[in-house]
């Protein structure tokens, strides 16, 4: 059927529900929320009505210096770590049998969609004294005796990167698998080993697809909230954990809220850069 | 030597991905209360418990149900808009595809955050409903993206041969369209339920203190006590993705979803 123009009221009407859900439910509370971050904190965790800048004036401290930066950095490595395993990885699945390529998107989909407080509760598991993988190194007689890996920095990125895998190989899965590939055979016909083939043709080939896969897995990586939580110490904490802990246990909405929006301008800022990316892209075929 | 080397570093990937299940998989069958691995002693007790122990039976209860009502809610929230879009010029119209997009790929804190400060102020905050309108509002994006690609997929002449023939608009979305997009309905709806199934923090935010589901419960039992009853729940939770993925994949083509071509790739 043709597309047609809206020509009576009627024609709108499907649009109706969609746009009174997502209009009240969605852009009025983040409104709600704007509007929370200039209000002026009350003590016992009312807040009262007001235009103060306050609540963003607390970024200006070193503490929040601090875990805004350790925030970045952490989401800057998990977004590495992710790329460099996904793109080799994605690479040689779009290449499998479609067989093989529906059982491993099963699996990644399933691990994807695990809660963040299972993964978080699994890593632990896994790398607690008790029950951890250092108890298979005393088996086999590689350690003394069996430790703790976390609390720390490494189960934190660990966990993250096995969160945030699957989301990577999904991302970076459409734009591998309609790569052309006479671009391989003709590099191979021209007598370059699969590897030289892989670095010098895929690669080049793929760079804005990777910039902007690193840049979507960054995002990813600054909205995880629990891990940190779960298998980090306090200053391995994030801008997320920080938002929902002054939200609910410190009831100081105001700061949650600004912090939040604070949040949302990084992320969008991202996505633009991503838009900017993809728009170079289609420049550049 | 390259086919050795491929094969290994697919197994360790795999090794990676499954390992903490694994783990998981092993501390659920222990027989005391004990979070050991290798288990001692085999027990399949602790799955019994997710349906025998009132606390856990209540938690998978209210998770099915929040799952069930908030997945159909984003799919009727989603289906008019992506009909709409298909059927319509209505460049503005476009917004709306926007918002539906936007709360999935915010981070997740933000939408919690937007959607506590909202229900403290109308003060419905705590009541059972809102967590279901929360989870639609959050993982609309789902199904929108599903159905918006599964009407592209339409061939316009069939819609066309059935207007000319006289056939209105509800007679072809009934007779033509809806055949043709319920597969991506039904995944679209699946996706939503499953990560619903799986969601914390927009329920911790919006009903966290007044009741439990699944992911709420297991991070109390983490900060309160460990029982291997969350070994067994995530067990679970693991083995009904990785089966309604599979049906997905059986009756649809996932790998098209995902953003392959289609199925012309032997």
């Amino acid at each position: 059927m043709r597309r047609e123009k809206p020509a009576t009221l009627a024609d709108y009407a499907p649009l109706a529900f969609p746009a009174i859900m997502l209009s009240v439910f969605f852009v009025i509370p983040f409104g709600t929320m704007i509007a929370v971050s200039f209000f002026q904190r009350q003590q016992g965790g009312f807040y009262t009505p007001a235009f103060v800048f306050d609540n963003y004036e607390r970024f200006l401290s070193l503490f929040f210096a601090h875990v805004l930066g350790f925030s970045l950095m952490l989401a800057v490595m998990v977004a590495v770590c992710c790329v460099a395993i996904g793109v080799p990885f994605t690479y040689m699945l779009t290449r499998m049998s479609r067989r093989a390529q529906i059982a491993w998107m099963v699996a990644l989909l399933s691990v994807l969609s695990l809660s963040e407080v299972i993964i978080g509760f699994a890593w632990s598991t896994l790398l607690s004294r008790t029950a951890g993988i250092t108890n298979l190194l005393v088996a086999i007689g590689l350690m003394e005796k069996a430790v703790a890996l976390s609390p720390g920095f490494p189960a934190v990125l660990t966990a993250m990167v096995y969160q945030a895998l699957p989301y990577t190989i999904l991302v970076l899965y459409p734009a591998l698998v309609r790569l052309d590939p006479t671009l391989t055979e003709a590099a191979r016909t021209l007598g370059a080993s699969p590897l030289k083939a892989f670095f010098t043709v895929v690669l080049p080939a793929l760079r804005t697809t990777i910039l902007a896969t690193l840049i979507m897995v960054f995002i990813f990586a600054l909205g995880s909230y629990l891990l940190p939580q779960i298998l980090g110490r306090p200053q391995h904490w994030t801008l997320s954990v920080l938002i929902t802990d002054q939200a609910i246990y410190q009831s100081n909405m105001p700061f949650a809220a600004a912090m939040a929006v604070f949040l949302v301008l990084v992320t969008l800022g991202m996505v633009t850069l991503t838009l900017f990316a993809g728009r170079k892209r289609e420049a550049a075929i | 030597m390259n086919a050795f080397l491929r094969r290994f570093y697919f197994v360790l990937v795999g090794l990676f991905l499954s390992a903490p299940l694994i783990v998981v998989a092993g501390v659920s069958v222990n027989e005391k209360q004990t979070l050991a691995f290798p288990p001692q002693g085999f027990s399949l007790s602790w799955y019994a418990d997710i349906f025998t122990d009132a606390g856990w039976r209540d938690a998978l209860l209210a998770s099915l149900v929040l799952a069930i009502l908030s997945a159909a809610l984003a799919v009727s929230i989603a289906l008019p808009l992506a009909w709409f879009l298909w059927r319509r010029i209505a460049p503005w119209a476009n917004i709306f595809q926007l918002l539906g997009i936007a709360p999935f790929t915010l981070p997740p804190v933000i939408t919690a955050l937007g959607l506590l400060t909202f229900w403290a102020t109308t003060g419905f905050y705590g009541q059972p409903w809102t967590a279901v309108i929360s989870h639609a509002i959050f993982f609309v994006t789902l199904p929108l993206v599903t159905l918006s690609l599964g009407f592209s997929a339409i061939d316009r002449s069939l819609v066309e041969a059935a207007a000319t023939m006289g056939a209105d608009d509800r007679t072809i979305f009934r007779t033509v369209v809806l055949p043709l997009i319920t597969p991506y309905l039904v995944s679209g709806y699946a996706f939503a339920f499953v990560l619903s199934l799986n969601e914390y923090i927009v329920a911790y935010m919006t009903v966290g203190f007044t009741m439990e589901t699944l992911p709420i419960k297991i991070f109390n039992a983490l900060r309160y006590g460990y029982t291997p009853t969350m070994a067994s729940v995530t067990v679970l939770f693991v083995m009904l993705a990785a089966v309604i993925y599979s049906l997905i994949a059986r009756y649809g083509d996932l790998l098209k979803l995902l953003g392959a071509n289609s199925e012309e790739k032997a």
